[in-house]
């Protein structure tokens, strides 16, 4: 067997399979709202990330993932907390004066808060939190940008879009912290509207700038050079978008219960084929564009991307032989513990055994310089 | 190998041409220096070269560019990407993924190189950019020479027959610029490269160059051998300065060139009176004692104890990451110390209101643009005057002051670098804080606009002010500064006057100093009026 079939030689996973391991754990969070399942599902995000992600910067990322979630929940609440549409169950914890609004706009300002009304909630934040975190953990084990790499070459435009976008979605935040320090160099204390608009002028501008710059290094490095004939490659384009737009109604029905069933999986495996077929077509249209050292698919890639899928598979199942176990039917009593469910999440845990470690960025001379017998030399 | 014939190339919405009717020729194998004033077309003739302008750009081109043989109208950039190579100002802008190994392959991935050949070619850029302890770093992760070093090979892998940057060393300090430079000159050497390279410290890229190509601004290109083009351009680095000064012939363009001719005019220079350098400066604005600042586990600032005071402009400089920035943010409340303290008029600037901050301390930041958020020069003057509560049109009288002669209803983003800097800089000094704070001012600025800054800096310290200035420019801090300030790794390691601390520095030594070592000398003004002096009498 060569190296990389071995889950303990050390190289980075293919992202690909990091990306359907975290939309097989958000699956099956997305069809309950039972805490115990979805704590489990976010501590297997948490465990995993821990074991596997590297020393880059986009590794740190599942932290800020995880602050906003949290923060997710808590607005969720407030939100229950001041707009309580209806006072669900009977047991009040405390009452807010209350605003009465017009009857037909079916809401309340304050009002009494029950108990089962804020676990709700929070149930409900939870589940959202946890997908969130899925999608953080697969963006800081599988960087989005080595993901991209896979975008085929005739998705020319579709490729400088998301460059863009992943290069300025964080910028925009350092950007943004930067000019807001700066203005208290003016006297402001940057709040309100005015000191939004005083931000944002500097902000967006910047970021445009920049993004017409990184556009324009691209072209001069060739990208999008070698894309075949036209016919052809309006034709893989067309296919592939197509493609990746049944995937995403496919994740979108299995993360969403309430869509009729044939959103799902039968969606999900449609769109694949379109898009496999599309970038088929477009190679064999010879769209030139070659791939240095790419990620093997061997068997710790098909490891993590099936625990994935047994989380779905689990949750699934559970779905559709105990249905009482993933959606509650009060909030208040000790939730059940959903096995099938449960089974599949623990499962999802494996990668943190199964992928491989990823390797030391420092050079083996570095790291013998650094190791304690380097050091009298 | 790069060739312009007849080029007349007009911007849209441009009532003049950019360029008019240039011919110019560079023959293969030549590092060809670009220089001009910001603003008079230097980026849009790098551009032509490898068809940015006018596919990306807009505009209409006239006259015909070709490079080894292929015309830019009917190629595209992307077309011409295994021809040219192209650098950007800002390295980390033009950055496409995650890590070095994978920024090197990018290019050679979209020409659709067999994977042997990629792998090849990386393990040799790696190799000859001295790269190689940095395959799998991540590009955030790195120090600007090396990303600097990155963006060139990222753009070697595809074995271009031409290198063009854009002021690839603005952002570096001394020493990493080197470093940058002697990869260069080992490409064209070793591998016969040609390369076109636009930058505006001349002192640094000069003494490398086979041809120098001025670009005046008004549309005309003045190509020649450095020697000719610099004899007469009214920009020029110190060392062709100095060598006008001496009246030597042909004028020398390395310090080594000049060091040989320099004994007699040391010895003319023996008699001479050296410059008045005593400064007169009255109480401390600012001081800290022990400042230690620290993010996470980094130590930014170890122990630093310093004061400043009324009347001196004191010169911060270090290494990229050694803790300039930090030390600036401290003394405007951006950052709090971790322990020690820093005080500025007898308050810690933390503390202050952001109202009463920008009475006691101003800090033009390193991206002059970030204090700037209305969409003309006349509001921008008219906030400013409203947010430091003075009489209106204070900082319109000042930055006419500073830049005579720019319209109301200019938007801040078209303005030139300088102008934007003294716009940002009239912004601070409307509310007259005490201590001023720049931060890295020279970068992108012309020679023309150096000068300017210069006078203005005189201007404040004569009038009281308290300057502090993080720099890598070592020319500017002969100009200008009283007293340098060195940081490495978070600690004061020298704090002086300036000839104390520069003459004997390799790194920061003025050109000047070097060719006259080890007599102070600083700048070509200071030995022209010393041998004036000197001269009275025969």
């Amino acid at each position: 067997m060569r190296p990389q079939h071995f889950p303990h030689h050390p190289r980075h996973l293919h992202p690909g399979a990091w990306w359907l391991w975290a939309v097989g754990l958000a699956a099956a969070a997305g069809r309950t709202q039972n805490p115990v399942p979805l704590l489990l599902a976010l501590a297997v995000t948490g465990f995993v990330v821990g074991a596997r992600r590297s020393t880059a910067p986009w590794a740190r990322s599942y932290t800020a993932f995880l602050r906003l979630a949290l923060l997710l929940i808590a607005v969720r609440v407030l939100f229950q907390v001041l707009l309580s549409a209806s006072a669900e169950g009977p047991t009040v914890l405390f009452t807010l004066p209350s605003l009465a609004l017009p009857a037909t706009s079916g809401l309340k300002l304050g009002g009494a808060v029950t108990l089962e009304a804020l676990l709700q909630a929070t149930y409900e934040g939870l589940q959202l939190a946890v997908i969130l975190c899925c999608v953080g953990a697969a963006n800081a084990l599988g960087s989005a940008r080595r993901l991209l790499r896979y975008v085929p070459a005739a998705l020319y435009e579709i490729g400088v879009a998301c460059v863009i976008a992943l290069t300025f979605a964080p910028q925009l935040v350092t950007d943004a912290a930067r000019v807001r320090q700066a203005h208290r160099l003016r006297g402001h204390r940057g709040r309100g509207l005015r000191g939004l608009r005083r931000l944002a002028m500097p902000v967006v501008e910047g970021a445009l700038e920049r993004s017409v710059e990184l556009a324009a290094a691209m072209d001069s490095r060739g990208y999008g050079r070698t894309t075949g004939d036209p016919l052809t490659r309006r034709r893989t384009g067309l296919l592939v978008l197509a493609g990746l737009l049944g995937l995403c109604v496919g994740v979108y029905g299995l993360l969403d219960v309430t869509t009729s069933a044939w959103l799902g999986a039968p969606m999900l495996l449609l769109g694949a084929l379109v898009a496999v077929t599309g970038v088929v077509a477009g190679r064999r249209g010879h769209t030139g564009r070659s791939r240095y050292r790419p990620d093997p698919w061997a068997l710790p890639e098909w490891a993590v991307t099936l625990s994935g899928v047994a989380a779905a598979a689990g949750a699934a199942l559970d779905a559709h032989l105990h249905p009482a176990l993933l959606v509650l039917a009060s909030p208040t009593a000790v939730p059940p513990v959903p096995l099938l469910a449960c089974a599949g999440i623990l499962l999802a845990a494996l990668p943190a055994v199964l992928a491989p470690p990823p390797p030391d960025s420092a050079t083996p001379a570095a790291r013998d310089a650094a190791s304690p017998l380097g050091v009298a030399a | 190998m790069i060739e312009l014939d007849g080029v007349t190339l007009t911007y849209d919405g441009a009532s003049a041409p950019v360029l008019r009717d240039v011919d110019l020729h560079v023959p293969e194998g030549e590092l060809a220096l670009v220089v001009g004033r910001t603003g008079s077309g230097k980026t849009s003739l790098l551009r032509l070269v490898n068809g940015l302008v006018p596919h990306f750009s807009g505009g209409r081109l006239r006259g015909r560019v070709r490079v080894d043989g292929r015309d830019t109208a009917v190629h595209r950039p992307r077309d011409l990407a295994d021809v040219v190579g192209l650098v950007g100002q800002d390295p980390l802008a033009g950055f496409v993924t995650d890590n070095v190994e994978d920024e090197l392959a990018y290019g050679m991935e979209s020409l659709g190189l067999p994977g042997d050949v990629m792998r090849k070619r990386v393990e040799e850029t790696l190799d000859l950019l001295g790269l190689a302890e940095l395959r799998g770093r991540p590009l955030t992760d790195l120090s600007g020479g090396q990303q600097q070093r990155v963006a060139i090979g990222a753009v070697l892998t595809t074995h271009p027959r031409v290198l063009v940057l854009d002021e690839p060393t603005s952002a570096l300090d001394p020493l990493a610029a080197e470093e940058v430079l002697a990869v260069l000159q080992r490409l064209v050497h070793d591998l016969g490269l040609t390369v076109l390279l636009a930058e505006h410290r001349l002192e640094r890229v000069a003494q490398y160059a086979d041809r120098v190509i001025l670009v005046p601004g008004d549309g005309s290109v003045v190509s020649g051998t450095p020697a000719e083009v610099l004899a007469t351009s009214p920009i020029a680095p110190p060392v062709v300065e100095l060598g006008r000064v001496a009246g030597w012939h042909p004028l020398p363009l390395t310090v080594r060139d000049a060091r040989r001719r320099a004994p007699a005019l040391r010895e003319r220079l023996t008699t001479a009176d050296l410059p008045d350098r005593r400064t007169t400066s009255g109480g401390v604005v600012a001081q800290t004692t022990d400042l230690t600042v620290t993010y996470g586990r980094v130590n930014a600032l170890r122990g630093v104890s310093t004061r400043l005071a009324r009347g001196e402009v004191v010169a911060l400089m270090g290494r990229n990451g050694a803790g300039k920035s930090t030390l600036l943010r401290a003394l405007v409340g951006m950052r709090r110390p971790t322990s020690g303290r820093v005080e500025v008029i007898g308050t810690a600037p933390a503390d202050l209101r952001a109202g009463d901050l920008l009475r006691h301390v101003g800090l033009v930041p390193q991206v002059p643009g970030d204090l700037l958020y209305t969409s003309s020069v006349g509001d921008e003057c008219a906030e400013a005057d409203r947010d430091a509560q003075v009489p209106a049109g204070t900082t319109r009288a000042l930055f006419d002051r500073l830049s005579p002669g720019v319209p109301d209803e200019r938007h801040p983003r078209d303005l030139s670098e300088g102008q934007r800097l003294t716009l940002a800089l009239a912004v601070v000094l409307a509310a007259r804080p005490p201590l001023v704070l720049l931060d890295e001012p020279t970068r992108g600025l012309d020679y023309t606009a150096k000068h300017r800054l210069v006078e203005i800096l005189r201007d404040l310290v004569a009038e009281g002010h308290g300057v502090l200035l993080a720099t890598h420019d070592v020319e500017l801090v002969a100009e200008v500064a009283t007293r340098v300030l060195v940081i490495a790794d978070g600690e004061v390691v020298a704090d002086g006057p300036t000839v104390d601390v520069v003459v004997s520095s390799p790194a920061f030594a003025p050109q000047v100093a070097k060719v006259l070592a080890p007599a102070p000398w600083l700048t070509p003004t200071e030995v022209a009026v010393a041998l004036a002096g000197s001269e009275v009498p025969r």
